[in-house]
């Protein structure tokens, strides 16, 4: 088993246990790190397939897709953590009760 | 002439939206006038499409002049323009509901609706649409990513529009949801990546060997989708999330946003993977659809709210068109897939008017508790003619859009002798009967007095009734879009028919 398999299974692994904590936990703020956790996962499988490489160089692509990838995951982010703001009165700057 | 023919119309088609929702945010006083414009812009579009495809068969752009394997590919059929074209007829009327249905800036506030939740309205809308077209046309599992991604935010965005407390967890439920949806559909193109080290969905067609790679690549991405799909057993989010809605965002969410992940899974089956599935995977996916039919029409039955029941619905009906699945395995071919494409189809115009009309009865009623509805109809005979008309459809009675995609299910199941699936169908129309007459019989009772006063948008009655109208239309004028359909020839391919016992 070579270095990028190791860290492949690894990306899965982030993968499911990022799946399993956003279906168990109840807290929401915890649902969303539980969801960039699956994030992370996913793109450790990318970068480690780009590694495997056969010519030895990386390949590019895979790098290209993460970083478009990490893009989306703090759009994502930021929606929930609007939506988080709005839904628990009283916590964002400015507000008044 | 020629002219016309060579103008690259896929990228203005997703080009023009996502313009559009820069400029309505930029310019908020003029917003509604600019979706409109943007909006027609667009249709023209995707009309000149049609007419490229109508002369010059399916169409491929490469965006920047790069080449496949480098470059990203759009491609145009006759499923992906007919998609178009529906997003396109669909959204308008709807964007002229809008108009009429959110205050202006600086207009006194209207029922429930806020001024903030109008302001926010038209570019989200537009990112939506820009996202659609871009989804329907993309060749390129990378891209599709991408456009899910931006379709899941401006749904989500669109879904809590109201900020109140139940729309907002709404919201969030489902964007936990698409999250997982779309995080899951990554995780199986990078694991095909790996495999195969292409992205685009002819190249990886011809490479795409049946193995344990494949299929756990092909399980994850068709879990994600049903996911987004609504799929029971994860139906779960949509009935809160259309329900809690305004108005036009549900008719959005229910008539386009749901097709567009069912749009996927059609193509990604039947075109790209046909090699690797296999009997288990076709019937899993068609039992699901089996029970999604059952438990949404017994749901949508038992609920109290208008559009809680109209939700229910939505997923009863999306319970068909997995049953696409078992039905073009077994050589159902065009009759089982075009039926089922046919049925999301007209289910978007049918929905749509739902949606739309049963916003008019929101405001003039100022609830939706079916029960208290009594009388509704007579104030509101364009509405309820709009409703009725709707219902016919979705009940799957001639002559309607609806009709003709039941019956052309109906008849690949009983060409390929999938005894049960006959059952399903015929079942699944009569418990539509029940959740339908529920839907209009409280409304046309008679009643005495009538405490409806507040006043109503004609243009609001009018959208309703025209997506009505274009439901019933589908089946009286059915074989245009059918021929379109029909032009996709990236369908049940040579390793399709290999799997035909």
């Amino acid at each position: 088993m070579s270095n990028a398999h190791l860290y492949m299974l690894g990306g899965v692994c982030l993968f499911t246990l990022g799946t399993y904590a956003l279906l168990t936990k109840t807290q929401l703020l915890r649902k969303i790190l539980a969801a960039n956790v699956m994030g992370s996962g996913v793109f450790l499988v990318l970068i480690a397939g780009a590694y495997r490489s056969p010519s030895g160089l990386p390949d590019p692509v895979p790098h290209a897709m993460v970083l478009t990838g990490i893009v989306v995951a703090i759009s994502m982010t930021a929606l929930a953590l609007v939506l988080l703001g709005r839904m628990v009165p009283g916590s964002r700057k400015g507000d008044k009760e | 002439m020629s002219l016309i023919l060579t103008v690259p119309w896929m990228a203005w088609s997703i080009l023009l939206p996502l313009g559009g929702a820069v400029a309505t945010f930029l310019s908020r006083r003029y917003a509604s006038r600019l979706t409109l414009l943007f909006g027609m812009a667009t249709a023209v579009c995707v009309g000149a499409l049609g007419w490229q495809l109508a002369l010059k068969g399916p169409q491929r752009h490469h965006i920047g002049g790069w080449q496949v394997p480098v470059g990203i590919d759009l491609y145009a059929d006759g499923l992906a323009v007919l998609m178009l074209a529906v997003t396109a007829l669909v959204g308008l009327l709807i964007s002229f509901y809008a108009t009429a249905y959110f205050p202006k800036a600086g207009q006194e506030e209207t029922g429930d609706q806020n001024v903030a939740s109008s302001v926010y309205f038209w570019p989200l809308w537009l990112f939506l649409w820009g996202a659609l077209n871009a989804l329907f046309l993309s060749a390129d599992l990378f891209n599709i990513y991408v456009t899910l991604e931006l379709l899941g935010l401006s749904a989500v965005a669109l879904s809590g529009l109201s900020g109140k407390a139940e729309a907002l967890s709404a919201a969030m439920r489902y964007l936990f949801v698409s999250m997982i949806g779309s995080l899951s559909y990554l995780l199986g193109v990078a694991l095909l990546y790996n495999m195969y080290g292409v992205l685009d969905l002819g190249l990886l067609a011809s490479e795409v060997r049946p193995g344990p790679t494949s299929q756990a690549a092909l399980a994850l991405i068709t879990v994600g989708l049903a996911l987004k799909t609504a799929l029971f057993p994860f139906h779960f989010w949509l009935p809160p999330a259309h329900a809690n809605a305004p108005a036009p965002v549900s008719a959005l969410l229910s008539a386009l946003v749901v097709k567009a992940s069912f749009y996927l899974l059609l193509r990604l089956w039947l075109g790209v993977f046909p090699t690797v599935i296999n009997t288990t995977a076709v019937d899993l996916l068609g039992f699901l659809g089996a029970l999604a039919i059952i438990w949404g029409s017994i749901q949508a039955f038992r609920q109290r709210r208008l559009k809680l029941l109209v939700a229910y619905s939505t997923v009863a009906q999306l319970g068909y068109l997995f049953l696409v699945f078992p039905l073009v395995l077994r050589g159902g071919d065009f009759t089982a897939w075009g039926g089922s494409a046919y049925l999301a189809v007209s289910h978007a115009f049918a929905k749509a008017s739902i949606f739309l009309a049963s916003g008019i009865i929101m405001h003039v009623a100022g609830h939706d508790r079916i029960d208290e509805l009594a009388g509704i109809g007579q104030r509101l005979p364009v509405t309820m003619f709009a409703l009725a008309l709707a219902g016919v459809s979705l009940l799957g009675l001639p002559p309607s859009g609806g009709f003709i995609a039941k019956w052309m299910l109906l008849n690949a199941a009983l060409i390929t002798g999938q005894w049960w699936l006959v059952a399903v169908i015929i079942l699944g129309g009569l418990l539509a009967a029940g959740y339908v007459f529920r839907m209009l019989a409280h409304s046309f009772t008679p009643a005495t007095w009538i405490s409806f006063e507040q006043p109503v948008a004609r243009r609001m009655e009018w959208s309703a009734f025209a997506l009505a109208a274009v439901a019933i239309a589908l089946g009286l004028v059915a074989e245009p879009p059918l021929t379109l359909l029909q032009s996709s020839t990236s369908f049940a391919g040579p390793g399709l028919r290999e799997m035909i016992p």
